[in-house]
């Protein structure tokens, strides 16, 4: 997977073009809003019977994301399961297959708005993390050194009369925020006002895909 | 049936008879199922009702009577007008009310409680009306069902939902008889089929045809251009025109041409003649606003879309002109049925051809139209799409038994061959989703009860189901406003992708005038008005139309000619100058120009095979284009081309147009190509898997929501075969993509293939450039451009790159 190296608050980062975010100096690697058991969720609530193969997809994606950096610690910056019965009710194999991921490594749930509490799964648990000028959290509050995710930034390249919009990381001097790393997820065009009063005029969006590219971020 | 005394009398009290084929009608009242065929202004809507009214004139009838089902609200509001006067002035006691999408809330539940003599209303509004349980009493009684406009509705899957509804009225009340009214159409006993109930035959009845219509090229004094699709050059003669006519109707292909259209013919309307425009994008009240005054009798002109295009009888309309080649004779053939609705008198049709192109298309159109060949592809076997939603309906309206419902499906034409394993599939899919792994036992849709029943498991699902009924594919669409403190007024709604592209400050057209875009505002478009400049960006996409392949092979058989003195002297001059410059196309051979355009390597392959094949070959052609590294970034398909675009120019096509290697790959290809993407979005929204985006639920957050691509890549990914996958490829087949006529051509070409390599566009692919529906390739090249226009955002914005250089996998 290819990857686009910047420099966020002095520390030179890794934007993966599957999302994640590696700290190569640390050996951290970062993804945020899985939405682990979506499809569950949805049916559960009487909405539509989606195709049921989005937890496959996104361990998949985390898997091979894992084989490829080797951490030392994984951080999931919340959200990562679609609500808390969502995860009470994972499939023994991906329970199965989590706890293969966490083994040898330490690794950090930190809550967001759709999984606060407690899961059955190791790891900590906790609101956020500060780690060296850094801060992990969910939702961008705003303070300076936030990592955060929550919003689902997209960002918009024009090609010449096409539109191309991908998952995308945003940052400035003060704020990072991850794209979504769940295959269920939509996401938040950077002109949304949420996103735009949030960053400087200075931001950058740095689009996912088979090379991630680095933008002036959309407003 | 004879017709009682009071109808009779009032017929002769206004000096009128009844036309022969009202009195078949009546004749074969008591028939299950008969199909009349007329003429437009045939009175064919009088003779659809004149067995109800005479029925009602005689015997005492509690209840619903008859369903009239039209295509267009606004028709059911016309036929409501033009039937009240009768029955009023002949003092029949009967109630007719119609029922669509603005019909109050309060009005609706009323119709159910106590049901008029006569509801008028559309497919969609009667899908909603079989899904409530209290359907067996509102239908209690109903004799008839008229189906108006049916040729419009066998088309599309409005049609087969509504054929789907027909089956389970029929169940409902064993004695309903059918009634068809359609224009001429080339093949009635296909939409004979379609409205039967099989095993029951189904009556064709045909009206005398009316006077043979006057049409003609319109005569104009200066020559088409080589490309546009417009027509603006004949604005002088098209004036002149309408300053002689009561009322002429003026149609176009697409919303974007109307509006260019009327934009300049408003500028060049010295004269100050009143001229409005109306096509389906324009707000609400504007529409209104415009059809009033035409009843009125208060505009001169009307330019329009295909929204004017059915049996509405609005004004005394004695011209119509078509703008751009009509690109269907049967469609042609029904506007030209706009212009006097007077039986026996001729209408009169002019036609403006937009290029030079086209003008051959007209004279091979004006042939067809005089030699009655009239075109019409078979619709082939219901789309399943659709049968989701009817089983989601009918398990809306409370339990059923699947024998039942499958008998039921079956009797309605189009589902004749639908296989009981096809059924249950679907009925799987409604059930649990269908899917190979078995994941909501607990929140199945649809349970089976002790006793074999079907039931939905939470009877609250039926408002959500409810919600999502119908089949009419709306791109998503933001809606148009002035911006102003007030919240300003609004003007329509073009596409959410059209509105992607637009930057602040790029002025376009809506509703005739030039607007500036000034920003997105809660999912709306905020604009200013920007008089009298010229719009900088062409309006939303068009739909395009699917046309017919005879007018092609009557075009490539004119090419052949060595000279042509029956065309108007530019477009004789263009042929020969396509002749000079490239070639012209032959049969049995397959003509491929080669040349840089706009900053890209063209390529046009001129197969003359009819759109669906030629946008087959596009996708072939992509395929191999990409597999050979050359960058393809999108395509377009014609009737008569398909013109490709890439960073690399094609030189070696033989290989590429195999037809044994051809489909190598193509699976792969095919599957992430955005045909069936769109394919599945729309087969995937009628079939109740992806809900419908409504207004509020996308207000509130987009992140919500994600996009169908998803959903489509995950399912091709993990379950390849799910019946929602086999849907798509089976509606890709029915309307998209067509193998068979590619094949066909090229064996037929073997390897008479000839390319010509050109420095510049050629006048017979000028046109082209033009075309709306293009399809965009997402392959390697669109990593390669964003790549350099990340590099020129980055230096415009004045930031070197602060980062280290990425790795960048190798092109």
């Amino acid at each position: 997977m290819a990857s686009h190296q910047f420099i966020f608050q002095g520390h030179t980062l890794e934007a993966r073009g599957d999302g994640a975010l590696f700290w190569a100096a640390e050996n951290i690697l970062i993804v945020s809003d899985l939405h682990l058991g979506k499809s569950e969720r949805i049916a559960r609530r009487g909405g539509s019977l989606l195709p049921p193969y989005e937890t496959d997809d996104t361990l998949s994606r985390l898997d091979t994301a894992i084989n490829q950096t080797h951490p030392a610690h994984v951080i999931c910056l919340g959200d990562s399961f679609d609500d808390l019965t969502a995860a009470g009710q994972l499939d023994e194999r991906h329970q199965t297959w989590i706890t293969r991921l966490q083994a040898g490594r330490a690794w950090t749930w930190i809550e967001g708005n759709h999984d606060a509490g407690d899961t059955a799964f190791g790891g900590t648990h906790v609101a956020q993390l500060a780690h060296d000028r850094l801060i992990f959290t969910h939702i961008a509050t705003p303070k300076t050194g936030e990592i955060s995710g929550h919003y689902h930034p997209k960002a918009t390249i024009n090609l010449r009369g096409r539109a191309v919009t991908r998952p995308a990381f945003l940052y400035d001097e003060c704020h990072l925020m991850l794209p979504s790393f769940g295959t269920y997820t939509g996401g938040l065009k950077t002109t949304d006002p949420a996103l735009s009063q949030l960053f400087t005029k200075t931001a950058r969006a740095i689009l996912t895909g088979h090379a991630p590219i680095e933008i002036p971020m959309p407003r | 049936m004879e017709l009682p005394n009071q109808i009779e009398t009032w017929f002769s009290a206004r000096g009128w008879q009844l036309h022969q084929h009202q009195q078949d009608m009546l004749d074969c009242a008591d028939d299950p199922a008969t199909l009349l065929i007329a003429p437009t202004g045939g009175g064919k809507t009088m003779a659809g009702f004149l067995p109800t009214l005479s029925e009602l004139a005689t015997t005492e009838h509690e209840g619903l009577h008859t369903l009239y089902v039209s295509p267009l609200k606004a028709l059911a509001a016309d036929i409501k007008r033009n039937l009240r006067t009768p029955v009023d002035e002949i003092g029949l006691p009967i109630r007719i009310e119609d029922r669509t999408g603005d019909t109050t809330q309060t009005q609706k539940k009323r119709q159910r409680a106590d049901p008029p003599h006569i509801l008028l209303t559309t497919p969609e509004s009667l899908a909603l009306l079989i899904s409530y349980p209290d359907a067996q009493r509102m239908f209690k009684g109903l004799q008839r069902i008229v189906i108006d406009e049916i040729h419009a509705l066998s088309e599309s899957k409005r049609g087969d939902q509504l054929f789907l509804a027909l089956s389970r009225l029929q169940a409902m009340c064993p004695d309903l008889r059918r009634v068809g009214l359609s224009a001429t159409v080339e093949d009635p006993a296909a939409i004979a089929h379609l409205m039967a109930r099989h095993p029951d035959p189904c009556k064709i009845l045909h009206a005398e045809a009316g006077a043979p219509p006057d049409i003609e090229m319109l005569e104009i004094d200066e020559a088409p251009p080589w490309a546009g699709s417009g027509g603006r050059y004949a604005i002088p003669s098209v004036l002149r025109e309408i300053a002689r006519h009561k009322t002429t109707l003026i149609f176009h292909n697409t919303r974007a041409q109307a509006e260019l259209f009327f934009h300049d013919l408003w500028l060049a309307n010295e004269a100050q003649l009143p001229i409005a425009i109306h096509h389906g994008s324009l707000a609400r009240e504007q529409r209104e606003k415009v059809e009033s005054a035409m009843a009125m009798g208060a505009l001169k002109a009307v330019v329009c879309t295909g929204s004017l295009d059915l049996g509405i009888d609005w004004g005394d309309v004695d011209l119509v002109i078509q703008i751009g080649a009509p690109k269907n004779v049967k469609r042609l053939v029904q506007r030209i049925g706009r212009a006097n609705h007077r039986y026996n008198a001729p209408s009169k049709a002019r036609l403006v051809p937009a290029n030079r192109f086209e003008v051959m298309e007209c004279i091979a159109a004006l042939n067809a139209v005089r030699d009655h060949d009239l075109d019409g592809d078979p619709r082939g076997s219901g789309p399943r799409d659709v049968l989701c939603q009817h089983i989601l309906i009918r398990a809306c309206a409370g339990p059923f038994n699947a024998d039942d419902l499958y008998a039921e499906i079956i009797s309605a034409g189009a589902y004749t061959a639908l296989s009981r394993a096809q059924f249950d599939d679907c009925l799987e899919f409604c059930a649990t989703g269908g899917y190979a792994l078995r994941a909501y036992d607990r929140w199945q849709r649809l349970l089976q009860t002790a006793d074999g029943n079907w039931q939905l498991r939470d009877p609250r699902a039926s408002q959500r189901i409810r919600m999502n009924i119908g089949t009419i594919q709306d791109t998503d669409t933001l809606k148009v406003r002035l911006k102003n403190r007030m919240g300003g007024k609004p003007l329509g709604e073009v596409e959410e992708g059209f509105a992607a592209t637009l930057t602040a400050g790029d002025t376009f057209l809506i509703g005739g005038q030039v607007v500036r875009y000034e920003g997105l505002r809660e999912m709306t478009v905020e604009v200013t008005r920007r008089g009298g400049d010229k719009p900088k960006i062409a309006t939303f996409l068009g739909t395009k139309f699917a046309t017919s392949t005879q007018l092609s092979e009557r075009i490539l058989m004119m090419f052949q000619q060595q000279d042509w003195p029956e065309l108007p002297p530019a477009t004789r001059d263009w042929l020969h100058l396509q002749r000079k410059a490239s070639q012209l196309p032959s049969p049995n051979r397959l003509m491929i120009e080669s040349f840089p355009h706009d900053g890209r390597a063209q390529t046009v392959v001129y197969g003359f095979a009819g759109r669906n094949a030629q946008q087959t070959l596009g996708l072939l052609l992509t395929n191999k284009m990409e597999e050979a590294g050359l960058g393809p970034l999108g395509f377009v398909a014609t009737d008569y081309a398909t013109l490709i675009w890439s960073l690399d120019p094609v030189n070696q096509p033989h290989d590429m147009l195999n037809p044994a290697t051809m489909r190598d790959g193509l699976e792969t290809w095919l599957a992430g190509n955005a045909v069936m993407k769109r394919t599945f979005k729309a087969s995937a929204t009628i079939a109740g898997l992806i809900e419908r985006n409504l207004p509020n639920a996308r207000k509130s957050g987009r992140q919500a929501t994600f996009s169908s691509d998803i959903l489509y890549d995950t399912l091709h990914k993990y379950d390849p075969d799910h019946v929602m996958m086999q849907i798509t490829r089976e509606e890709a087949m029915r309307g998209l993509v067509d193998f068979g006529r590619i094949e066909q051509m090229l064996s037929r070409v073997e390897d008479r293939i000839d390319l010509i390599t050109l420095d510049r566009i050629s006048p017979l692919s000028a046109p082209l450039f033009l075309e709306a529906g293009r399809v965009p390739v997402r392959g390697l090249a669109e990593e390669r451009l964003m790549a350099d226009e990340a590099e020129r955002l980055m230096s415009a914005a004045g930031v070197p790159m602060t980062a280290p250089k990425r790795w960048a996998v190798p092109f």
